[in-house]
């Protein structure tokens, strides 16, 4: 354990000092990724407006607070693992990991986080200065935060299991974007990033409960809004705790798998 | 030193799956229904063996299945017949203990991180193969003084020129003091400084640390300087293996004589094949068996003021072997 937090403290550094070598990039990036919360925070709460001050449970003061806390979990929680394992495969970049005596998932963890720390620079005084300007409706109570971690943590590791999973795919494919594309569709509506998930038809709701998506992120969002009751909130962890198994178990099988077919053909 | 070989490969063999298709539309549309693929023997029937403290040199032409038989041997590719052990793993399990133990240098890849400083790379492969501090600067200081790396180590390796990434590239492989070391035309693209530079290096780390080293290079000058064994590969095949000079003896059936005369531009084609003749100095090729005879007439005939008999250079030796 202890051989495992000096490594993951030499990627992170590394990986810290790399990514600061992109600044510019990362700064664009992350427009990107806080202007879609505030796009769909702006639609509903013209929306909201429109319908006489609500739509469903939601007035505009709560559309703040879910996209402002959105924002922040699906920055901590993203990653971009599977836009690059293709490349990784093709151009034989994972031969120089897999010559290593230590599985290359940990660098890849390492270098996420270094990326969140690096733009929690940005992202947190947006979600203050976004607070200020729609004046969101959100309470704090030291319980409801402590939990809201504990998913935000889970949620974290189940989503980097998934999507390292999906990246994986790369040894069949070599091209993954197809894939990618669909993934990326599917959270839009499931993690509950476009609207609220129990905005949207019961099929739809239903098929989110199934899948990992809002496991990963309206959960915590919703768990930190206080609008979920015990049962559903022990649910919650339930299906996180279920998705991370099964994350688990998928990278192994799928890596396993892969490594068999990368050292039969090679790069 | 033990007995025991460092390195055993028995009938190694590889094949390849290709896929293969006629160029044009049709034949793309047509590949979707019925994929067709050929087999492809990359390495057959292979078999060797490196004692520990052993420098081998590697050779073949490009496509010989070098670099297929390197994978091997670090474990990145499965064979498809045969059996290799190294240091006494099956490579392609990569068990930790036997990847602490072995590097695989690509002349043509790198693993340093292009955009911060050599020195914060070298510090991420120390802590992913748990070099203590103390271990890991002596291991530094020795091969900064050997590669003259002190300048180079808080540049970052995109302002690196090619020969100074190659010995940073090297020294990274090597902070884990790996007891084999696979290269794979580490020297390929260098000067002949940098050439010179690192085939000294590869040599002094050799004697320090008895580490074993197979080395594929198309410069023949590394083999010379580094490897009296050599093995040579053809279309997957082993064709020689042994030692340099017995390599020589066997695939060149000529000798170089070169003698100098007090006469200029003298005409010597009646004693074998002039090569090249310019003012007093004459090369000729001999076949072999008739250099004692020829030598002896020249210094007998001529007004001879220097003679030397060399073996002809090596690479004109591959290249016959090559040409069988």
């Amino acid at each position: 354990m202890k051989h495992y937090t000096a490594t993951y403290w030499a990627f992170f550094k590394t990986s810290l000092l790399e990514q600061f070598q992109y600044r510019a990039a990362m700064a664009i990036w992350m427009i990107g990724r806080i202007l879609e919360p505030i796009i769909y925070l702006t639609v509903w709460t013209t929306v909201a407006h429109a319908r006489g001050g609500s739509v469903g449970s939601y007035s505009p003061a709560d559309f703040a607070a879910y996209y402002i806390v959105l924002m922040l979990v699906n920055q901590f929680t993203f990653s971009w693992i599977m836009h690059i394992y293709d490349f990784r495969i093709r151009q034989g970049e994972l031969s120089n990991f897999l010559l290593k005596p230590i599985h290359p998932i940990h660098a890849d963890i390492a270098e996420n986080i270094a990326y969140k720390v690096m733009t929690a620079v940005i992202i947190f005084p947006t979600a203050i200065l976004l607070f200020f300007l729609f004046d969101p409706n959100l309470a704090f109570h030291i319980q409801t935060f402590a939990l809201f971690l504990l998913a935000l943590g889970i949620a974290f590791i189940m989503r980097f299991f998934i999507e390292w999973t999906l990246a994986l795919v790369a040894f069949w494919t070599t091209r993954n974007e197809a894939i990618n594309q669909m993934y990326f569709t599917l959270g839009l509506f499931l993690s509950g990033r476009i609207a609220p998930i129990d905005l949207l038809p019961g099929a739809i709701q239903t098929l989110a409960d199934a899948l990992p998506f809002r496991w990963a992120v309206a959960f915590p969002v919703e768990l930190m809004l206080g609008r979920l009751s015990q049962e559903q909130i022990l649910n919650g962890f339930t299906m996180q705790a279920v998705w991370l198994l099964a994350g688990f178990l998928l990278i192994q099988l799928t890596w396993r798998l892969g490594i068999k077919k990368y050292s039969a053909v090679g790069s | 030193m033990s007995n025991i070989p460092d390195i055993t490969v028995q009938n190694l063999g590889k094949t390849y799956e290709v896929p293969q298709r006629e160029p044009g539309l049709g034949a793309a549309l047509k590949s979707l229904i019925s994929r067709t693929t050929r087999d492809v023997e990359a390495v057959k029937n292979i078999s060797f063996s490196v004692a520990p403290g052993e420098i081998v040199g590697f050779l073949g032409p490009n496509g010989a299945g070098k670099t297929t038989t390197l994978k091997m041997l670090s474990g990145l590719l499965h064979p498809t017949a045969g059996e290799i052990s190294v240091i006494g793993h099956t490579p392609y399990a990569r068990h930790k203990n036997f990847l602490n133990r072995i590097t695989l240098v690509m002349g043509q890849r790198n693993q340093l991180m292009w955009d911060i400083p050599v020195a914060d790379s070298f510090e991420r492969n120390r802590a992913i193969y748990r070099i203590s501090h103390g271990e890991y600067k002596k291991t530094l200081d020795e091969l900064s003084t050997l590669l003259d790396l002190s300048d180079l180590l808080s540049k970052p390796v995109r302002n690196l020129s090619l020969g100074e990434r190659m010995k940073c590239e090297i020294a990274a492989a090597l902070l884990h003091r790996p007891q084999v070391l696979f290269l794979d035309e580490p020297t390929i693209g260098l000067d002949v400084t940098m050439q010179r530079r690192i085939r000294a290096f590869l040599g002094e780390y050799n004697r320090r640390h008895s580490a074993t080293v197979l080395l594929t290079s198309h410069y023949m000058a590394d083999v010379e300087a580094l490897c009296k064994r050599v093995i040579i590969i053809h279309h997957g095949e082993l064709l020689f293996d042994g030692d340099l000079s017995a390599l020589i003896e066997r695939f060149s059936p000529h000798k170089t004589i070169v003698v100098d005369l007090e006469t200029e531009r003298a005409d010597l084609s009646s004693y074998g094949e002039v090569i090249t003749a310019e003012g007093n100095s004459v090369t000729l090729r001999v076949p072999k068996t008739k250099t004692a005879d020829v030598t002896g007439k020249l210094l007998a005939n001529l007004p001879v003021i220097d003679l030397t008999v060399e073996d002809p250079p090596i690479e004109e030796v591959i290249e016959q072997v090559f040409s069988n």
